[in-house]
């Protein structure tokens, strides 16, 4: 019965609506219009949980399903589930959208109803991307994500907030186009737009590679993959810190879930054909991006960097799959996804953390050059301590979240070929470098200049903040069982669904190339 | 059982936590107090476990402590395996811990000196130390304790983090963080090669359990593997392991960080760089010697990088003078000598020389130290001189520990030097030849840098300044004692240990070593006791080479030194383009600064202003930006805004894009 309850819209509509009050609240009384937000931040989150204990992990259905009629005359349905893979990432979105509430306590003066506002009714946006299963209704949080996220960038953000954000949204709009047209194909190949449904279309081959590439370029923007990564440094640089830990930790998953819940399954041929695009740009990633990140002068631009190597383990992990099964063989494939799923949950929590490291720094010297510090760790110990913990998780530490699922898309990566899991642990030396370059430049050394030499410690609010976070990077690095155990049943299915080709015969194949473009 | 390896685990751990966190509210007696109490507990009862398997024939214990995960249907777990050579390694391991633990209050009691006055960081340093070696200690347990690849990996990685935060300690110091990024970097280098060798094990075998794995190795020792066009699967993963062991046992061309690495307070280098973690890699390499046995190959490249370690890290100790360096080379070579051996299939004697390196290493580092705390923090040795008549203990505890090193009949180090030159010897795979000849002619070389620095410190007349020298008096007893505790084993565990270890294979099923290549029956089948090994020993090269170079150190920097005070440097000057060589370290650091940190950061540069500012910024995106540019020019007079134009965009392209979809 507590089951019936539509836990995912209350989880959905309580932020957007708690937003909305903070807006009514005002900015006269800011004490309590803080206290508002982060109470339904909190309140959210709690709630949230009632995702995690009343999850069966058993079994790989869609749970906590809610589905009505929405525009009957269009088959579009308000339809929301939850699975495996789903549900840890709709926690760890309730679970940041505390901090970035938090980190904007005393620092936002512009304004501050409206800043917390907007970040509230994103963080039920989001909630509400990975929990549509009606490709309208996913569309529609798909792109009604990127209104608050524009807003926080361009309100809020640096000088040259103009470029960031017009490039920003260049990029992931171009990306969604392609991806709704092909969204609307295939509601005119099964007639609804129910994404399950779209799962088990038959359709050919050349159809599908249509298909695939036009979620690619959705996805890809997102996540982001070399080369379509470009906005991303830029608009960290301009985000204010909140806008830059929500942009990290959650948005960026958006990219890699829709492969999973998209690409993978509604385009398993085409996944296989295409797979050596997707790992070599997962691999050029690590590469490419950790070298050009060891470069880096400013702080932020360095963590978008590693935030882009880091997602390139994800997409590794998801179509490292194909390789494996070229070698007829399947051991290895739930562990590449699995190992991607938690990259993403550890990249949440630990660039989440970077960030908000950032900007404690930021938030004192109103600089984030690397070359404007030195020493740090002399007059903020404390501070110093937990960015040690974090860019040790960042450079994938064991025992930290960012071990688990580097060891597990190295090992897939094995199973696939040598040479991928070769190239991909380049990143045990590449992520330690630039990460701990960072670390001796910033926080070691003798104290810089002046400036640094004012330098306060963390306070309360801040030490809550990375304290939490470092305890949850700890949690899943030491105990990654739970995690993985909610995942695996629903993961398993789709190894399972990608292996089954949805080819209706080989001779279909040959014709495909306009028949299978017919609606 | 499992209590008592959960508690030897776990005492250091909850030391390290309140020593750590609480440091400040607890003060430095209540730090120092609450870690030597947990290593403490540690050592008792890892020497009584240590005793059960000795006396009391305690069988091996394996069991899962809890699973980490089970994905893909590999379970991951942490475990304990507790068996000869695991018990003989916490004995170790604890014992010197303990002993840098006493020795540490006095080396750090007065550290607020080391730090800028208004540094935050320098208040609770002692504590903070405190806390570190006894995470370490705990470390460095659950490495050796682990019964899989998997806690295996997270002890590895876990001693290389204290590590660095050690050798960063002085985080105000420039050398010493460049020197700790270094270490974790070329150790990064090492486990890089690790954890694919991880990965091969997982991929064949399907577990990452010891016990496992090691059953099926012998039914996949003909796999072959088409990677670098075709090898077989065990030189694969046991080459790709043994880089693992090559960054954290510094062993050339990996090596490079270790001499760095004393930038860290002599304490660390005692426990950290000469007895324990960089031992890792020799002990990785024995439990894994079911693996190794199945590839000659591996133990050519294993026996090979040893022996070369060995010598030509020695020949750089005879140009440094940094008291620490000295024996931070002698420590590489010694490793150097613990690799060969396992190359040689002579793992117990390589445990054996790890043991005993332990000890008298751990020793001389610590006199060292208590050498570096007289000297008010001064390490030259061109400073030193004469010390023996102001520090009569650390004199005779660094004699027999110098003694140990160079192999000097019936001490510790004889025992087990000898062993492994004589099982080489023995051995018949590719390279042992050249090995043999390295590591005879490496005695003469250690013989003659230890003594180098013996006489340049103890003896003589004393150079250091009149301030300094009218200071001088011989350490406290926190300093003392533990040099004695390590002296006695270093003179003595030998004598009683090789008995066991290499004769009556004490260690057992712990190791396995295939029949046709046991180097090591030999010294069983012709022994007649410690004082015929001795005897034996006495008439073979290395003894007299060894003894060569104790005489050969003893005619310049004693004899020679008395009449020309700058025989050293003449020396050195002597020595041409080899002591040039040998000063550049055979150049590793040039190239690696040249090729590696500098060739990636050039290649950083060019690809982050090449390929993602001028080639997809400047051409594609600021290209499309300016087309949208164009077109909002054009329309812009319908509507203005931000989100009008967004949307005319969108329907636009759907327009046409659905267009195109329809009609083609």
């Amino acid at each position: 019965m507590l089951l019936e309850f539509p836990w995912l819209s209350l989880i959905i509509w309580l932020p957007i609506i708690g937003g909305i009050a903070v807006i009514a609240s005002g900015e006269q009384n800011l004490e309590l219009t803080k206290r508002i937000a982060l109470a339904y931040a909190i309140l959210t989150f709690v709630v949230s949980l009632v995702l995690w204990f009343g999850f069966d992990a058993t079994t790989a259905e869609m749970q906590f399903v809610e589905r009505s009629a929405w525009l009957p005359a269009l088959g579009v349905e308000y339809h929301l589930g939850i699975d495996g893979i789903s549900m840890p990432l709709i926690l760890l979105t309730t679970f940041i959208g505390i901090f970035v509430i938090i980190a904007g306590w005393d620092v936002i003066n512009y304004r501050p109803s409206h800043y917390m506002a907007a970040f509230l009714i994103m963080e039920g946006i989001m909630v509400g991307v990975f929990s549509a299963l009606d490709a309208i209704l996913f569309y529609f949080f798909w792109e009604a994500m990127l209104i608050p996220m524009f807003i926080i960038i361009g309100v809020w953000g640096g000088p040259n907030r103009v470029y960031a954000t017009i490039k920003f949204f260049l990029y992931t709009f171009f990306g969604s186009v392609f991806m709704l047209v092909a969204l609307i194909y295939l509601y005119f190949q099964t007639g609804s737009f129910d994404i399950l449904g779209f799962h088990a279309a038959p359709l050919g081959l050349s159809a599908q590679i249509l298909i695939f590439i036009a979620f690619l370029l959705a996805f890809a923007v997102k996540v982001p993959m070399f080369p379509v990564h470009t906005w991303l440094p830029d608009a960290h640089v301009e985000a204010p810190t909140g806008g830059s830990v929500i942009l990290a930790a959650i948005m960026l998953k958006i990219g890699g879930y829709g492969f999973l819940r998209f690409s993978l399954p509604i385009t398993p041929d085409a996944s296989a054909a295409l797979d050596w695009l997707i790992i070599a740009m997962s691999l050029i990633a690590v590469i490419y991006i950790g070298l050009v990140a060891l470069v880096q002068k400013d702080m932020k631009k360095l963590i978008a960097y590693s935030s882009i190597a880091h997602m390139g383990f994800v997409t590794l992990g998801f179509f490292i799959i194909f390789a494996i099964f070229q070698r007829a063989e399947t051991a290895g494939a739930v562990m590449g996804i699995e190992g991607g799923m938690v990259q993403m949950i550890s990249h949440g929590f630990i660039s989440g953390a970077l960030f908000l490291c950032v900007g404690v720094l930021y938030d004192r010297m109103h600089t984030r050059e690397i070359s404007a510090y030195g020493g740090v760790i002399n007059r903020m110990p404390w501070f110093g301590a937990f960015v040690v913990f974090f860019a040790m998780a960042n450079a994938g530490l064991p025992g930290t979240s960012g071990f688990v699922g580097e060891l597990m898309v190295i090992l897939a990566a094995f199973q696939a070929d040598f040479w991928f899991a070769f190239l991909a642990a380049t990143t045990l030396v590449l992520a330690a470098a630039f990460t701990l370059w960072l670390v001796k430049r910033v926080i070691f050394g003798e104290v810089g200049n002046e400036q640094v030499a004012k330098l306060e410690d963390l306070n309360r609010r801040e030490t809550l903040n990375l304290g939490v976070l470092a305890a949850a990077t700890l949690a899943i690095g030491l105990w990654p069982k739970p995690l993985i155990d909610v995942m695996e049943p629903t993961i398993e299915q789709l190894v399972q669904q990608v292996q089954v080709s949805k080819l209706p015969s080989a001779i279909a194949v040959d014709d495909a190339p306009v028949a299978g473009l017919q609606p | 059982m499992e209590t008592v390896y959960l508690t030897i685990v776990l005492a250091p751990l909850i030391g390290a936590i309140i020593a750590g966190f609480f440091g400040g509210k607890i003060g430095r007696v209540g730090a120092h107090s609450v870690t030597i109490l947990g290593v403490g507990i540690a050592t008792l009862l890892s020497l009584w476990v240590l005793s059960r398997f000795i006396w009391h024939d305690e069988q091996a214990f394996n069991g899962t402590v809890y699973t980490w995960m089970v994905a893909d249907g590999i379970r991951f777990e942490i475990g304990f395996l507790v068996d000869r050579l695991t018990a003989l390694m916490m004995a170790v391991v604890t014992f010197v811990s303990l002993m840098v633990h006493i020795y540490t209050i006095g080396y750090m009691a007065d550290d607020a000196h080391n730090w800028p006055e208004d540094s935050r960081v320098g208040t609770n340093s002692y504590q903070r130390f405190f806390s570190y070696i006894s995470l370490f200690t705990f470390s460095m347990l659950m490495l050796v304790m682990s019964n899989n690849f998997l806690q295996l990996f997270f002890g590895w990685e876990a001693v290389g983090l204290v590590s660095y935060l050690l050798i960063g300690f002085y985080t105000v110091r420039e050398s010493a963080i460049s020197a700790n990024l270094k270490a974790f970097l070329v150790n990064r280098v090492g486990d890089f090669g690790f954890i694919l060798g991880i990965a091969a094990v997982v991929m064949y075998f399907g577990s990452l359990d010891y016990a496992e794995v090691f059953a099926q190795a012998p039914a996949l020792a003909d796999t072959q593997v088409a990677v670098l066009g075709g090898v077989s699967l065990m030189t694969l993963i046991c080459i790709l392991l043994f880089i693992g062991a090559m960054g954290k046992s510094a062993q050339m061309p990996l090596h490079v960080w270790l001499p760095d690495s004393m930038e860290g307070p002599t304490p660390i280098s005692a426990l950290i760089h000469a007895a324990t973690m960089v031992t890792a890699g020799v002990f990785m390499v024995a439990r894994m010697s079911p693996l190794y046995e199945l590839s000659t190959t591996a133990l050519s490249f294993v026996l090979v990088i040893g022996a070369v370690t060995a010598f030509f890290m020695g020949l750089v100790g005879l140009v440094q003078n940094d008291i620490k360096r000295v024996v931070a080379y002698s420590t590489l070579s010694q490793l150097g000598y613990m690799i060969a051996a396992l190359g040689a299939s002579a793992y117990a004697a390589g445990i054996f020389h790890l043991m005993t390196h332990a000890f008298f290493k751990a020793l001389l580092f610590l006199a060292a130290g208590s050498v570096i705390i007289a000297m008010h923090h001064d390490q030259d040795i061109r400073n030193m001189g004469g010390l023996k008549r102001y520090m009569p203990i650390t004199w005779i505890t660094a004699l027999l520990g110098s003694l140990a090193l160079i192999a000097f009949p019936g001490f510790s180090g004889f025992f087990s030097k000898d062993a492994i030159i004589e099982a080489v010897g023995h051995s018949h795979i590719g390279g042992a030849g050249l090995a043999h000849l390295l590591l005879t002619l490496g005695a003469f070389v250690t013989a003659l840098y230890s003594f180098r620095l013996y006489f340049l410190v103890f003896h003589g007349e004393p150079r250091m300044d009149h301030h300094t020298r009218s200071h001088l008096h011989e350490t406290p007893w926190v300093v003392t004692i533990p040099l004695i505790a390590l002296a006695i084993p270093s003179v003595f565990i030998g004598w009683y240990a090789i008995e066991p270890l290499l004769v009556q294979n004490w260690l057992g099923d712990a190791i396995t070593v295939k029949p046709e290549q046991d180097t090591l029956h030999h010294l069983a089948a012709h022994w007649h006791g410690q004082r015929e090994f001795i005897r034996h020993g006495m008439q073979a090269a290395p003894f007299w080479l060894s003894m060569a170079g104790l005489v050969l150190a003893a005619y310049y920097w004693s004899y020679v030194l008395q009449r020309n005070p700058k025989i050293d440097v003449e020396l050195q000057q002597r020595g041409g383009w080899l002591t040039h060589l040998l000063e550049d370290k055979y150049g590793f650091d040039d190239f690696n600064q040249r090729v590696f940190a500098g060739g990636s950061q050039r290649i950083g540069r060019f690809l982050w202003k090449s390929s993602d500012q001028r080639m997809i910024d400047g051409a594609v995106v600021n290209g499309s930006a300016r087309a949208v540019g164009w077109l909002a020019g054009v329309v812009r007079h319908l509507q203005t805004g931000m989100l009008y134009h967004y949307a005319f965009a969108m329907i636009l392209g759907l327009v046409v894009l659905l267009t195109l979809f329809v009609t083609l």
